[in-house]
């Protein structure tokens, strides 16, 4: 019950505890994977053998393959950042589109349209994977019966998995964009046209700027989103996987610390990346 | 209005409204609509008996109905589903209540933040915390095992469990948030006045809370439930080969048997599972589709 009211200390002390054993559960599994990054073994599993940087730095030599000298583990993090830049840029470009139809025209079937967006949300990933799949290599194998061309981006490959990506990215970014480009005051689009500005001049000196935050935010979002997706991208890649589908077949195939290690550098990057989106946040309040 | 449409002439009028609109229609009908409508139609192709030339029609439903093993994965999925969402209610219900009335100023705001962070790491790397804590060389084993609770390491993956702990693990966030946010609204002069009146924990809660609550829980609810039934990895991961997850069996046909139009089928059989339940849930609620997507 709320503070205010008169309460059993001991139904005051379960509150706190319940939080407390919250936390530790939210916790628990993350920092399990910290520490098995720096344990001395060949397995990522108790009991401790003391500390070693080996599963970041090892060269191989000893029969250990530290993170960054893992070849085929850092290609696939390449994949992954190529294919994550892709889907960013195409999210915001396509969202910036989809937020200004949304809050500033009118036009029949805007309704249907406005509903539609919403549309990838609902859908479950691995269906988006396959039927994306199943179209592209439908409209290959035509190309290639009608033309004799060989499109080879249609088939399972790092193209396929950014549109895959993107066909849901791009809502979540519309929906951002769309909320901040709401709460824009449109008197000072008016005032800079009373003032003689273009309409060209008005966007990028008034509305851009205006929108910059969003736009930088839905990036990162966007990216982080399409960095860590799985069930699309399982459907998709092809030889070259990005670096969750790597991850998921070596697991199954009985992990390695290299995974901690890899583990404690997205932990790293996401919890940086979260912290300056939050602060960015916060200035601009 | 666009400014640009105040041109006159018809042309000048729409052009700018269709230069906003193509990328969007490229998106909507290239990669949404024309994708599913191929599944559709691929779905209704059967092979023929001889095992050569694909007809039109509905055989690879009634495959479905016909194998056990299908139809009995594809109930199980929607049943943990529904067990797993009404766990992550509960779970998540008192927490969203502390962060909403409980934890006060830079504690509330740290809590929060705190709440968040790990679901900025891959579901990936969480699954794999709960493998390292689980299996039977793990580290919840081998510590029961050292305090005397087990004579041997015990597995701990692999049962029922163990998926639902994993789906509730990795749905928490989706409740709270929502939850969090409705129950911020609900003004504590209303607990104090029913208090005042004579109300008990349990009467306030039924009467009161609940009923505010009522939207963030039929938000909650439905994103929670959608992203349970398209999971893929901490079924398979935690529950290993008896997961029996439906998504899996999509996989199967599409990826290692290479059946497309079974895969296809199942495909559809879940996008319609899934469509009806949010429905449902929706028309339950009285709410607008567009309203609760919004406040997840």
């Amino acid at each position: 019950m709320i503070p205010s009211l008169p309460q059993h200390p001991l139904a005051k002390l379960m509150q706190h505890g319940y939080a407390a054993a919250f936390y530790l559960f939210l916790f628990l599994p993350l920092a399990v994977v910290l520490l098995f990054a720096f344990n001395n073994a060949d397995y990522p599993a108790p009991p401790w053998h003391g500390a070693t940087l080996d599963w970041f730095f090892a060269n191989g030599a000893g029969g250990r393959t530290g993170l960054f000298h893992d070849d085929e583990l850092l290609a696939s993090i390449g994949n992954s950042l190529l294919v994550a830049c892709w889907v960013a840029v195409l999210s915001v470009v396509v969202g910036t589109c989809n937020a200004f139809l949304l809050e500033r025209t009118q036009f029949r079937g805007k309704r249907v349209f406005s509903l539609a967006i919403l549309l990838p949300l609902v859908i479950p990933g691995v269906i988006l994977g396959i039927s994306i799949l199943a179209f592209a290599s439908k409209i290959a194998l035509l190309a290639e019966d009608l033309w004799g061309w060989e499109l080879d981006f249609l088939r399972p490959g790092l193209p396929l998995v950014v549109f895959g990506q993107f066909s849901y990215i791009v809502t979540i970014a519309t929906l951002t964009i769309a909320a901040r480009l709401k709460r824009f005051d449109r008197s000072l689009e008016e005032a800079a046209f009373n003032l003689g500005a273009s309409r060209a001049a008005t966007f990028c000196t008034i509305t851009l700027p205006y929108l910059r935050p969003v736009l930088f935010g839905s990036f990162a979002m966007a990216f982080l989103l399409s960095f860590e997706n799985f069930n699309t991208t399982l459907m998709l890649a092809g030889s070259e996987p990005p670096l969750t589908i790597l991850m998921y077949g070596r697991m199954r195939n009985g992990a390695t610390p290299v995974l901690n290690a890899i583990s404690l550098v997205l932990m790293l990057t996401s919890a940086l990346l979260a912290l300056a989106m939050m602060r960015r946040k916060r200035e601009h309040h | 209005m666009i400014r640009l449409l105040l041109t006159p002439t018809r042309l000048g009028r729409l052009l700018p409204l269709w230069l906003l609109l193509a990328p969007a229609l490229i998106w909507l009908v290239g990669l949404i609509l024309l994708p599913h409508l191929d599944l559709l139609w691929l779905s209704l192709q059967t092979r023929g008996d001889g095992g050569g030339d694909y007809t039109f029609g509905a055989g690879n439903y009634l495959t479905f109905f016909d194998e056990p093993l299908y139809w009995r994965t594809f109930a199980r999925t929607a049943v943990m589903s529904l067990i797993a969402t009404a766990l992550t209610l509960v779970t998540a219900f008192p927490i969203a209540w502390y962060l909403a009335k409980i934890a006060q100023g830079r504690l509330r705001q740290l809590l929060f933040v705190l709440c968040l962070l790990p679901f900025w790491v891959s579901e990936m790397v969480r699954t794999f915390g709960w493998i390292l804590l689980l299996q039977s060389n793990g580290v919840i084993p081998h510590l029961l095992q050292r305090f005397g609770f087990t004579d041997q390491p015990v597995e701990l993956l692999y049962h029922d469990a163990t998926i639902l702990l994993g789906l509730v693990y990795s749905s928490l966030l989706f409740m709270v948030i929502p939850l969090a946010n409705t129950l911020d609204t609900l003004d504590d002069s209303l607990v104090e006045a029913a208090y005042n009146l004579g109300g008990n924990g349990v009467s306030i809660l039924r009467d009161i809370v609940l009923p505010h609550a009522a939207p963030g829980i039929a938000a909650g609810t439905i994103v929670v439930f959608m992203l349970t039934l398209g999971n893929y990895l901490s079924p398979v991961l935690l529950g290993g080969k008896n997961s029996l997850w439906f998504t899996e069996q999509i996989y199967n046909q599409f990826i290692t048997r290479f059946n497309w139009q079974q895969g296809a089928a199942f495909g559809f059989l879940l996008l319609i599972l899934s469509t009806l339940l949010v429905w449902a849930g929706l028309k339950l609620t009285g709410q607008s589709f567009g309203e609760a997507m919004r406040k997840s």
